[in-house]
């Protein structure tokens, strides 16, 4: 485990994870969310949690990120809060 | 509220950080789990399962149960999005869009009246834009690749990492590609609805009905050692063989509740055009 790259990791994961909720454009939010859960996939790996590591990369930036974009399509691109 | 609701949470993050204090501490050999729990698994999962997976022999062995309520839950999520967003509307007074395949000459048919059945038209909507050549040529090529790697992540759950949840995402994924890439009309004749959510339950009964089956051959519930006189075996293989029949029923359910979810959402249930 190299920690200079553990850091890295983790403070790209802790930006992500702010962005997400700060973020005014729903569109913006989603996809920050993608890129939240191919870090915290990189930390599993890191971990050595490579089952743990392949369903975050699978489920979490793949296919909940689709849903998150069909349902921002459907409903408002904008947050009122 | 906002300053109220700020507090609360940041009192929670606190103190579920001042518990994480008592945990014992990453990768430590006298914790509770790594004296009693852990050495049971690595020191007997290859001689009781022959799954040198560790991982895929605890999911769907040793906590069969955990994973089959986890398929139960996520066939739950897809049931409440159909519930929740599927709107059965009668169809639309007005004209109807068809667009000849072979010429792409588009024909408007007259409330009332109806084309000849015909393979060579598909019906559009008046919103309809003709999906981009090379973004269509792509993804026809990398469908059959992407699904037949989820097929092997399936099948080679017990060697590597991977398994029912993971490969069923996948495949999922794969048809949820040829609905972006085209259109949401072009998959659902691929995948119809009736067929999806009928496999959705299927994969969840294939998993209860292999634990049942085991109940009735006189062992405990998902216990896959009594599936040995079914399949002409010893009781280690027929384990090792009863992961892979409920990592299946896992894939079909997980795959099919995926497309179930996307068409629904993107959709808003009225099964057109989709994104």
């Amino acid at each position: 485990m190299i920690w200079q790259l553990d850091l890295a990791i983790l403070t790209l994961v802790v930006i992500a994870g702010i962005a997400a909720i700060t973020v005014k454009d729903l569109l913006g939010a989603a996809i920050l969310f993608g890129a939240y859960s191919f870090m915290m996939c990189l930390l599993w790996s890191i971990m050595g949690a490579v089952d743990v590591s392949f369903t975050e990369a699978s489920v979490g930036a793949g296919v909940s990120t689709v849903f998150f974009v069909a349902a921002v399509f459907r409903t408002t691109r904008r947050t009122r809060d | 509220m906002k300053i109220i609701g700020l507090i609360i949470a940041l009192s929670t993050g606190v103190l579920l950080i001042c518990a994480t204090g008592d945990f014992p501490r990453w990768a430590d050999p006298a914790s509770p789990a790594s004296t009693h729990l852990s050495p049971h698994f690595i020191e007997k999962t290859m001689e009781e399962t022959s799954v040198p997976n560790i991982v895929t022999a605890v999911l769907a062995d040793y906590r069969g149960y955990d994973t089959m309520y986890e398929t139960a839950v996520i066939f739950t999520a897809g049931l409440a999005c159909f519930i929740l967003l599927r709107i059965f509307v009668k169809e639309e007074p007005g004209d109807r869009l068809y667009r000849h395949l072979l010429t792409g000459v588009t024909v408007r048919v007259k409330e009332g009246t109806k084309l000849p059945p015909s393979e060579d038209f598909e019906r559009i909507d008046a919103t309809w834009t003709p999906p981009d050549l090379i973004i269509k040529t792509i993804c026809r090529f990398l469908i059959p690749f992407i699904q037949l790697f989820a097929l092997y992540v399936i099948a080679h759950g017990h060697h590597s990492p991977g398994g029912g949840f993971q490969g069923g995402v996948i495949l999922g994924a794969s048809i949820i590609l040829l609905a972006i890439s085209q259109d949401l009309r072009t998959s659902v004749r691929r995948m119809r609805e009736k067929l999806d959510a009928v496999l959705c339950a299927v994969g969840v009964i294939i998993y209860a009905g292999t634990g049942a089956l085991c109940l009735l051959l006189g062992l405990n519930f998902l216990d896959y050692s009594a599936l040995a006189s079914v399949l002409h075996c010893d009781p280690v293989t027929a384990r090792s063989h009863g992961i892979l029949i409920v990592e299946i029923g896992v894939g079909i359910a997980v795959m099919c509740t995926m497309i179930w979810i996307y068409n629904n959402v993107s959709s808003i249930g009225k099964y057109d055009e989709g994104l």
